[in-house]
């Protein structure tokens, strides 16, 4: 029994401790286009503009330390908005980024943080993205997000927080 | 009303965290084994491994025997396949995204050698 998902296609997903999803993927371009892609809004709406039942309503980034990142998903099925916010901790261009996120709902406490890095061989890049949350609990609900609509995940709390008081 | 599900779930995922408790889910997917059997490779004592028997028994991977000496524990497989679903759907969400990343990048590429070329052109061409 091991904590990773061994794959079809290039993914790794794993869960390396009870509170972070680290993810592993090699692309076949060099690392100044991965790059690109991934802190431009205008191309990350192109490839992670959809994710399961959510769309990327909004998209903003102020890239350099210190600058601030907000996104904005929304649910097709219930119309439900999720805005996350984040600072910007390190950003080496091409090669490393650290950022913080917050989710607007006060139900997903505290803040987690990110850090992607980017390592070129051959043309190609291997990515790892790793984020780590402010629990366990935060990080078990961001997985279960991609079974079911967010709309379930906040049922479980509101049963957890007020239906049991 | 929360399906039964999420709770398991939880306690399924709880169980997982810890590296003490993979190994005796290793062990056990092997054949079912004693507290004895199971505390043996670990430098522990048995009421510390039945801490870890306990919480696994709560998340329903592991069922113990009635035999009140032996009490022997077993996998119950179910509960694993269900964590493990919500992690491979997590993947295939990602691995989506990413194949779409794939084809932006082969755009990208082409879109950067036009613009060598172009500018290899002009070179020539004598412009700046």
């Amino acid at each position: 029994m091991t904590n990773a998902t061994m794959n079809k296609g290039n993914l790794i997903v794993t869960t390396p401790t009870d509170r972070e999803i680290a993810m592993t993927r090699v692309f076949n371009a060099p690392r100044h286009l991965v790059y690109e892609a991934h802190t431009k809004p205008e191309l990350l709406k192109r490839w992670l503009g959809v994710f399961g039942d959510w769309t990327l309503a909004e998209c903003e980034i102020d890239l350099r330390v210190g600058g601030s990142l907000r996104y904005v998903w929304r649910n097709k099925a219930n119309g439900m908005a999720m805005g996350l916010s984040g600072v910007y901790r390190e950003v080496v261009p091409n090669e490393r980024i650290v950022s913080t996120e917050q989710f607007d709902d006060p139900w997903y406490e505290g803040e987690a943080v990110g850090t992607l890095t980017l390592v070129e061989e051959n043309g190609k890049t291997t990515m790892t993205n790793t984020v780590r949350y402010a629990s366990k609990e935060v990080r078990d609900n961001v997985l279960k997000s991609g079974m079911e609509s967010g709309v379930a995940a906040s049922y479980d709390k509101l049963e957890k927080d007020v239906l049991a008081a | 009303m929360q399906p039964q599900g999420y709770e398991r779930l939880d306690s399924t995922f709880a169980a997982l965290a810890d590296p003490t408790r993979r190994a005796i889910l290793m062990r056990l997917a092997g054949g079912e084994a004693s507290v004895m059997e199971l505390a043996e490779p670990f430098d522990m004592s048995q009421p510390a491994i039945s801490k870890h028997l306990k919480v696994l028994e709560r998340a329903g991977l592991i069922s113990r025997g009635r035999d009140a000496q032996r009490r022997p524990c077993r996998l119950e497989a179910v509960p694993l396949a269900e964590a493990n679903e919500w992690l491979e759907r997590y993947r295939e969400l990602w691995e989506a995204a990413y194949q779409r990343l794939d084809a932006l990048l082969e755009e990208m590429k082409e879109d950067e050698k036009k613009r060598v070329r172009g500018k290899r052109g002009a070179k020539k061409r004598g412009t700046p």
